[in-house]
């Protein structure tokens, strides 16, 4: 009979796919985790999600300063909610996603300050420009796992993202809210 | 100078009231006031979707929310002017057409609230809050939700779709009463002078 193997076989494959996830290093769960940014066009605070970016954020709380923290983003997942304005920031103008498909922030320096917080200074890379920021970071607890919070202000200028007529319309200043799950 | 205009007075009935037969000025801007802004709302409205995304269509959509909420604080000043200040009675007509002209423009109230309230509720189902001028922040009416936001914006269309439909009709009602039953139905709401 064909359905008590396939039943067997069903169980095993979940029972290997456990072990892996368990035994796996750690690293950022993307179901879990969010990537916001709010901008405002025409003073209209709109927020839109990165929809897929991946990292690993190492952090052992008897030893914070060793921590350790990469994130990758890929610019074509910034979702608007209509196809229309996804396809047109990913244009050269905007994101430039064929050309800089992923953005990124590695820590090269962290700063423990009160139970639960740090301060995470390292580089962020936004279409091929480099940006030394440092973020405050508050660490949490969802479930079993842990959660990393914060946000910072990043310049559309700086980083030549959205052509200049734009400015009149979509303010320089973008809020960037991240809440990382791992 | 006009003559007579002082001695207007003594036809009022009741302060602030026009004389029989006429309506008061502020109906009358308010008429005319939401006429231009719902005939500039409806043609940004159909002309801004079909336009590229650029800076340009992210202006006219602000400047289509801004209009469709003046309409809806006009509207509820009106109906709250209407209510103290009765309109003048209907000219006289056929029976059918009094029936006509009376649900057309209870059906032109409704809709005044309507389209642009169903606007804002796709506005905030869209995540995109109403800043009206750029100053102030309007409250989200619903959460975040594509698939409600789907369904409003056609509810938004089809409103504002017979919206104007109806406005046409109601202007087609009174160059007719104008120009072939000859009455002051027109005249009336032209009047800017109270004689």
């Amino acid at each position: 009979m064909a359905r008590p193997r396939f039943a067997w076989a069903a169980a095993a494959t979940l029972v290997i796919t456990l072990a892996a996830a368990a035994a796996g290093d750690a690293s950022i769960d993307g179901t879990k985790s969010s990537l916001i940014a709010t901008f405002r066009q025409e003073n209209v605070p709109v927020d839109a999600p990165f929809r897929k970016f991946s990292g690993h954020i190492l952090y052992d709380l008897t030893q914070p300063a060793s921590a350790k923290a990469t994130l990758a983003v890929e610019t074509a997942s910034f979702d608007l909610g209509s196809e229309d304005y996804n396809a047109e920031v990913r244009k050269k103008g905007w994101f430039d996603s064929a050309s800089y498909p992923q953005a990124s922030f590695v820590s090269s320096a962290i700063k423990p300050g009160a139970p639960g917080h740090f301060d995470a200074t390292g580089t962020l890379t936004l279409k091929g420009k480099t940006l030394t920021i440092t973020v405050p970071v508050t660490v949490g607890r969802v479930g079993a796992m842990q959660s990393f919070d914060g946000a910072l202000v990043i310049s559309r200028k700086y980083f030549a993202i959205g052509d200049p007529d734009w400015n009149d319309v979509v303010d320089d200043k973008v809020s960037v809210k991240f809440h990382l799950v791992e | 100078m006009p003559d007579g205009k002082a001695g207007g007075a003594p036809e009022m009935t009741r302060r602030g009231s026009a004389p029989p037969g006429h309506y008061t000025r502020t109906a009358v801007a308010l008429h005319w006031l939401m006429a231009l802004l719902i005939t500039a709302g409806f043609t940004l409205g159909t002309t801004m979707t079909d336009l590229a995304v650029s800076p340009r269509k992210l202006r006219w959509y602000a400047y289509h929310k801004w209009i469709g909420i003046t309409v809806l604080g006009l509207v509820v000043l009106r109906v709250l002017w209407r209510a103290r200040h009765a309109p003048p009675p209907d000219e006289p007509m056929p029976h059918w057409q009094r029936l006509a002209a009376h649900l057309t423009h209870g059906l032109l109230y409704l809709l005044m609230i309507a389209t642009p309230v169903v606007g804002w509720l796709y506005s905030s189902a869209a995540g995109y809050p109403v800043v009206y001028l750029k100053l102030w922040r309007l409250p989200d009416l619903v959460a975040k939700d594509a698939a409600l936001a789907k369904v409003l914006v056609q509810a938004h269309g089809l409103l504002a779709w017979t919206l104007m439909l109806l406005v046409l009709l109601h202007a087609a009602a009174a160059l007719k009463h104008h120009f072939i039953d000859r009455d002051a139905t027109l005249r009336r709401i032209l009047r800017w002078r109270t004689p």
